[in-house]
């Protein structure tokens, strides 16, 4: 994985609770093999409409929002199915953090996998930045992960908890696999535990 | 030192190493995997030149994007063919067993799991599923994972987790006559919210959750990802040993009675302390049918739409707003007047055999509304056979619904079985999400006996009474 030491970019709102990932990246999108080119399908179904043509209205289709990097979600973003395709449709297309009240627990995993900084911000300091993004649109913040913060250049200024573990994996993207290879000697031990257990006296 | 709880016990059994400033190390024992999730999985390890490190822990089954209907004829979708196609080729290059389509273990993968006795209590269970859930019906730590962590597991046999917060949901009271598995859970996420168990896994309690049969247990806990929880997870007992005796990968004779010793050391001791516990008045729960777009906006079959929140809760008045809209609601209709188009009998939370006989003794006799597509799609091969061996089939023919070969159908719709636009469902399944059945289609979840009769009657109705009178 990629290190990830900064995300820097505009700011897009979406301002919904409970998004799950059905509507990040919609089921008929999920038979593909490969582990890229999601992007175009990301929110596909709010994204367009019934014709296919593009939703001007949709937050992600306004020319202001274009390029956004930091997505701003409403409260328990990314519940629902497991599918990983959702982080991989956000990277795909540009998502380099998304920020929200709350983040369900399996999409956050899935964040961290994927190298998108999953940033969990009180709801007021949430509604502070939707507020800002709506009223300057083009507003940018740069999200800095050695440090927990999450910065406007009109002065806003947010910490967020991210564990040491996770911070140090995004920061040097380090390989978890290899890793979790690394402890190859103990995983043996209790596999052999495991197996006397399982055999009985 | 104070008592532990089933989730302690678990976890504390399969720590590979204490993580020292890390997550600690879980050890898995388990590992179901489908088409949809594994095949990027796969592709990493074959990056990395890494091997599988126990094929013998792994079980694969293809589920999701098979068609249900003649199993003879090749997949029409060349995306869903190939999936299935790497799959197959997957699990011979690594060596894991493959319940493939048209094997008698194929099914659901959390049908087949326990059908087949390789869930059983004690264990850590993974899938790249959310629905993994499921398996916690059996006293087992049990949870969906994304790709990556199925490649983790593959290649380690191990996931660096946090250990996350215990709850205890404590049922209390009995479910009145009438009222299913289904609907306590349905209670349960309307209670407690689709995010009231985030951070959390679950462990349902008292003397209704004991009083509830496998197939039941298992739609309890399926569900709990829908409330957002991490797990569910049910003590093991009698009920869960029986089960498990005699199915084709449970431990045999000796073996298995020196499980069923380890086993019944699991439950949460007497003193043991939660991080959260919740008070849930069975006496007081309905069937219930969901109005909204997340499992949590559900009435009883016996109320209405609801009224708007007030404009100083501005959040889930647009929430409420934006449901209603997208099912063609408004405010204050009552359920019972709801009428519907298509009714499926499908999915990992209500396909079992139980579930088939339940619907089944409401069909019996009668003809499926003539608006009403119907169709019951068994959760594996072996609930159809069996099914069929009972006759079970016959009744739902004989009444005009479709009768299915298995797997997840439209449930998640990635096969042909999808709704068409702002058609009205009456479901069995577990989401009833914007597009979930198909896009613009209209989900309402209920129990199976709930759905059976609203295909007979053409609209929803109260099962309790219904029939009868």
């Amino acid at each position: 994985m990629k290190p990830v030491a900064f995300v820097e970019g505009i700011v897009a709102p979406l301002e919904r609770a409970d998004v799950d990932t059905d509507q990040i990246i919609p089921k008929q999108f999920l038979k593909r093999i490969e582990r890229t080119g999601y992007g175009d399908f990301l929110f596909h179904d709010w994204r367009r409409r019934p014709d296919g043509t593009l939703d001007p209205q949709f937050v992600l289709n306004r020319a202001e929002y274009a390029g956004a990097r930091i997505l701003l979600a409403g409260r328990n973003f990314g519940c629902g199915s497991s599918r990983e395709h959702a982080a991989w449709a956000l990277a795909d297309h540009g998502f380099g953090a998304v920020v929200a009240p709350s983040l369900a627990d399996i999409f956050r995993e899935n964040c961290f996998q994927t190298g998108i900084v999953p940033v969990e911000l009180p709801e007021r300091e949430v509604e502070s930045l939707v507020g800002r993004a709506r009223q300057r649109p083009g507003y940018r913040v740069l999200v800095d992960v050695a440090a927990g913060t999450i910065a406007g250049d009109d002065g806003f200024l947010a910490r967020f908890e991210l564990d040491p573990f996770r911070r140090r994996r995004l920061l040097e993207g380090l390989d978890d696999v290899g890793l979790t290879l690394q402890h190859d000697r103990e995983i043996a031990a209790f596999e052999a535990r495991r197996r006397a257990e399982l055999e009985g006296p | 030192m104070s008592g532990r709880t089933l989730l302690d016990k678990l976890w504390d059994a399969h720590v590979v190493r204490v993580g020292d400033g890390e997550p600690d190390l879980l050890y898995i024992d388990l590992h179901l995997i489908h088409e949809v999730t594994s095949a990027q999985a796969f592709e990493g390890l074959r990056l990395a030149g890494r091997q599988v490190r126990r094929p013998d822990l792994t079980v694969a089954t293809v589920d999701h994007s098979i068609p249900t209907a003649d199993r003879a004829l090749p997949i029409a979708d060349d995306l869903a063919r190939r999936q299935v196609e790497a799959l197959r080729s997957n699990a011979r290059a690594f060596g894991i067993e493959l319940h493939d389509i048209e094997s008698s273990g194929q099914g659901i993968v959390h049908v087949i799991g326990p059908e087949l006795g390789y869930t059983q209590p004690g264990m850590t269970i993974v899938c790249g599923d959310s629905h993994t859930s499921t398996h916690g019906a059996f006293g087992s730590l049990a949870f969906g994972i994304g790709t990556s962590q199925v490649e983790h597991v593959f290649a380690t046999q191990c996931l660096p987790l946090e250990k996350p917060r215990s709850m205890n949901v404590r049922v209390v009271g009995d479910l009145p006559f009438g009222v299913t598995a289904k609907d306590l859970i349905l209670g349960i996420i309307g209670q407690i919210g689709v995010e009231g168990g985030r951070g959390h896994v679950i462990e349902y309690s008292g003397e209704s959750v004991r009083g509830l049969s496998m197939e039941g247990r298992m739609t309890v806990c399926n569900m709990s990802i829908e409330a957002g929880a991490r797990a569910g997870m049910i003590a093991p007992d009698e009920t869960t040993f029986d089960y498990v005796r005699g199915r084709p990968h449970a431990p045999e004779g000796e073996a298995f009675e020196r499980r069923v010793r380890a086993w019944s050391e699991l439950p949460s001791d007497a003193g043991a302390t939660f991080d959260r516990t919740v008070d849930v008045d069975a006496s007081a729960l309905e069937p219930f049918v969901t109005w909204g777009t997340n499992p949590g906006m559900v009435a009883p079959i016996t109320g209405a739409v609801p009224e708007l929140p007030g404009e100083d809760r501005p959040q889930e008045r647009d929430a409420a707003q934006r449901a209603m809209e997208y099912m063609g609601l408004e405010p204050g209709t009552a359920i019972e007047d709801l009428e519907v188009d298509r009714v499926f009998l499908g999915s990992c939370t209500n396909a079992r055999l139980e579930d088939l006989r339940a619907a089944a003794e409401v069909v019996a006799g009668r003809r499926v509304h003539p608006r009403v597509r119907a169709m019951v799609v068994p959760g594996s091969a072996r609930v159809k056979r069996d099914a069929e061996d009972e006759g079970l089939d016959r009744i739902f023919r004989d009444a005009g619904f479709d009768w299915r070969e298995a797997g997840c159908s439209m449930c998640i719709a990635m096969n042909p079985d999808v709704l068409g636009e702002e058609e009205r469902c009456a479901s069995t399944s577990n989401r009833n999400f914007e597009g979930r059945q198909g896009k613009g289609g209209r989900t309402h979840l209920v129990s199976p006996a709930m759905a059976a009769a609203a295909a007979v009657a053409g609209h929803f109705v109260d099962v309790r009474h219904w029939g009868t009178g």
